[in-house]
């Protein structure tokens, strides 16, 4: 059960009757980083919304299993307690619920009646990781997400994170609105958590991230698809290159799935 | 031995309850107006909702209550209210509308901080209490504060000096033991110039019976004063609540109210407070809860009469079953005063169909010079948040559960003693549960 295969075959998803993901196959095992690149409107985002079960995608074809279990089947509380872990671009605000009580919260439920964390021992892991993503004590007594400037936000994904240890981590575009110094503190976080029983799905548009978290796999999606897939030497040709040599390599003259997505 | 009578809304029935009571003359002439503008004067309409099939005059009284003279006699749901360790607490406690029990630390008496039931301060301080009674809740403005007036049974009177400041939170206990009994009280706080008090408040109802709870709170907030006054209301669903809570501001002072609306039963609820003095501010939060065939109207009220005066409503509800809610926030501002800020929010937050929510936020502006805004929504759960709490692993009611928590918690996090705090949470989870 620990090392965690997860294995996305022939994806469809739309989002009312417009068709975003097209047919994306995927194979992640534990231990593995896998980068997703690619230009805006391609379905990214989209991908690791499905994954996560968000309410406004639907799946029209193909399976997405973890551990043989069926994922699509799973509501969004059971998938997160399966191992699976979305770190979001644009994370909600809810007001007065602390991140604190609210990531204890989270502990206990996985953790379940009887085998909850004491408090003490939650303080001082909240306080360890915290420390490593260098964010001020004050951020676990606020209300969760209120008020967080963007990179704020961001942090508090991974801090999240770091306190869940999900086994699957789909970080959807973390670096986006980052300055380089609070990138190496967030890819330092992400870094502390590379294990054999884990796996990471890095969501990106630019390639400077995978400077500081180095993937074993690249793939570049496309029209909803991905359509090319490499080693970390893929990424370093798309910084070089851009998106264009691809396309062309490819024949593609609109890389986009048609619409905003 | 107690003697438990039904309340008539008569002459004599009012004259033998103040002889009973031993009040002053003066006090029986305030009842009797009260009786004579009950007769002449009608219900308020308040919009949207009919209370002319509300039980208005049908309760007992008992006239008297054997006085609780040691901790141990009081049962543990009372200790449990009281939410402090008990040999420091300061607490006022009424049993079935009479007073059985105080406790004041002997500092803040040889300060001068007054804190007695308002029979006993009617007696020791007379002309005091006199000044201020019915000067912010008048008998005349219509047939229930007529009513209150001619029938109140208790109160209490709080009383502040100048300049002192009491860094304890003082608190009122009314614990309705008998389902049939009428809790009339008449609160009244009175803080000198550059004073501070915190006053909070809480309810220990019977489960079954038919009532009326004709309640009035006035205060009066000095010049650089500074009142917080936080409630939790929770009385059956047999007790029909008229509720009026009113503040006078002075030159800088400031008063906060926090009230945790969980009344059972219908209520009509009037918070208004008078910001009369330049610079002075007020802040007036409510949380409330609508279930079952409950019907509700709050009313928010702030009125900006001095320069540079700051007002913040805050109404947020939660409304399930076929319960009604109607919540208004009122930011009125004045001719002359200039450079006022008046804000407001009313949100409320729908857990079925069947329920009825209306947030009606009104600005009444007279002058330019001034700032203004409000925000109002009804809407049902956010799908996002939940998703968000989901995703990490929280299953839906107890996501729905923190989300509401978190919606209520402007008043909650406002309740000054910890153990009342939690006791406001324990009733909002008791009465959202599905």
């Amino acid at each position: 059960m620990s090392v965690p295969h997860l294995k996305i075959d022939n994806l469809r998803v739309a989002v009312g009757d417009k068709e975003i993901l097209q047919g994306l196959s995927l194979e992640i095992k534990g231990g593995e980083i896998h980068a997703i690149m690619g230009p805006n409107g391609t379905g990214k985002s989209t991908l690791a919304s499905t994954l996560m079960g968000h309410p406004h995608f639907h799946v029209t074809h193909g399976t997405v299993e973890l551990d043989g279990q069926n994922v699509l089947e799973m509501d969004v509380d059971e998938r997160a307690r399966a191992g699976l872990f979305l770190a979001m671009q644009y994370p909600s605000e809810i007001s007065g619920v602390t991140t604190a009580d609210f990531l204890r919260t989270a502990i206990n439920v996985k953790r379940g009646p009887g085998n909850e964390l004491s408090l003490m021992k939650f303080i001082r892991k909240l306080e360890e990781k915290m420390k490593i993503l260098e964010m001020d004590d004050a951020f676990a007594q606020r209300y969760l997400n209120e008020g967080f400037s963007g990179g704020e936000k961001k942090r508090n994904e991974i801090l999240q994170m770091m306190m869940l240890e999900p086994r699957v981590c789909i970080l959807d575009e973390i670096d986006s609105g980052l300055d380089i110094d609070a990138l190496k503190v967030v890819a330092n976080g992400v870094n502390s958590m590379r294990s054999p029983e884990r796996s990471f799905l890095i969501i990106t548009h630019y390639q400077r991230l995978l400077n500081y978290i180095k993937p074993d796999f690249v793939h570049v999606m496309m029209q909803g698809r991905i359509v090319k897939s490499g080693g970390p030497e893929l990424a370093i040709r798309l910084e070089e290159e851009g998106y264009d040599a691809i396309k062309e390599e490819l024949g593609i003259i609109d890389e986009t799935v048609g619409q905003e997505a | 031995m107690t003697v438990e009578t039904k309340a008539e809304l008569t002459q004599s029935y009012i004259t033998s309850i103040s002889r009973e009571l031993d009040e002053p003359d003066w006090l029986l002439e305030l009842r009797m107006q009260g009786y004579q503008y009950s007769q002449s004067l009608e219900l308020p309409k308040p919009e949207k909702t009919s209370i002319k099939d509300w039980n208005v005059t049908n309760f007992n009284f008992h006239l008297d209550e054997r006085p609780i003279k040691a901790w141990d006699e009081l049962p543990e749901e009372v200790k449990r209210l009281i939410g402090q360790e008990t040999s420091k607490a300061n607490v006022l406690i009424h049993k079935n509308g009479r007073p059985v029990f105080s406790q004041l630390d002997q500092r803040l008496q040889d300060q001068g901080v007054i804190f007695k039931d308002l029979h006993r301060a009617v007696k020791e301080h007379g002309d005091l209490v006199r000044r201020y009674l019915g000067q912010l809740v008048d008998a005349g403005e219509n047939k229930l504060t007529a009513i209150h007036t001619a029938l109140f049974n208790c109160g209490i009177f709080l009383y502040v000096p100048k300049n002192i400041e009491v860094d304890v939170p003082l608190q009122g206990i009314w614990w309705q033991e008998d389902g049939e009994v009428g809790i009339l009280p008449h609160i009244l706080v009175v803080a000198e110039a550059g004073s501070k008090v915190t006053y909070v408040e809480n309810t220990l109802g019977a489960e079954q019976g038919a009532a009326v709870n004709h309640y009035v709170a006035e205060v009066f907030v000095g010049p650089g004063a500074g009142v917080s006054f936080a409630a939790l209301d929770n009385l059956g669903a047999g007790v029909t609540n008229y509720v009026w809570r009113r503040a006078q501001v002075e030159r800088d002072g400031r008063m906060d109210w926090a009230l945790g609306q969980m009344h059972d039963g219908d209520t009509l609820s009037d918070n208004l407070t008078l910001l009369k003095g330049d610079g002075s501010a007020a802040e007036s939060k409510s949380v409330a809860i609508g279930r079952g065939n409950q019907s509700q109207n709050f009313v928010q009220k702030i009125i900006h009469i001095g320069k540079a005066s700051d007002g913040l409503i805050l109404g947020h509800a939660v409304m399930k079953d076929s319960a009604r809610g109607i919540f208004n926030g009122i930011s009125k501002i004045e001719k002359g005063a200039t450079k006022a800020n008046g804000q407001q929010t009313e949100r409320v937050l729908m857990l079925s169909d069947q329920a009825r929510g209306d947030a009606n936020p009104i600005l009444l502006i007279d002058e330019d010079d001034v700032k203004a805004g409000h925000a109002a929504s009804v809407g049902q759960v956010d799908k996002m948040q939940l998703f968000y709490l989901m995703s990490r692993g929280i299953p839906k009611e107890e996501a729905e559960r923190l989300i509401i928590l978190g919606f209520l918690n402007p008043v909650v996090e406002k309740i000054p003693i910890e153990g009342i705090k939690n006791q406001l949470i324990q009733v909002i989870e008791r009465k959202v549960k599905p």
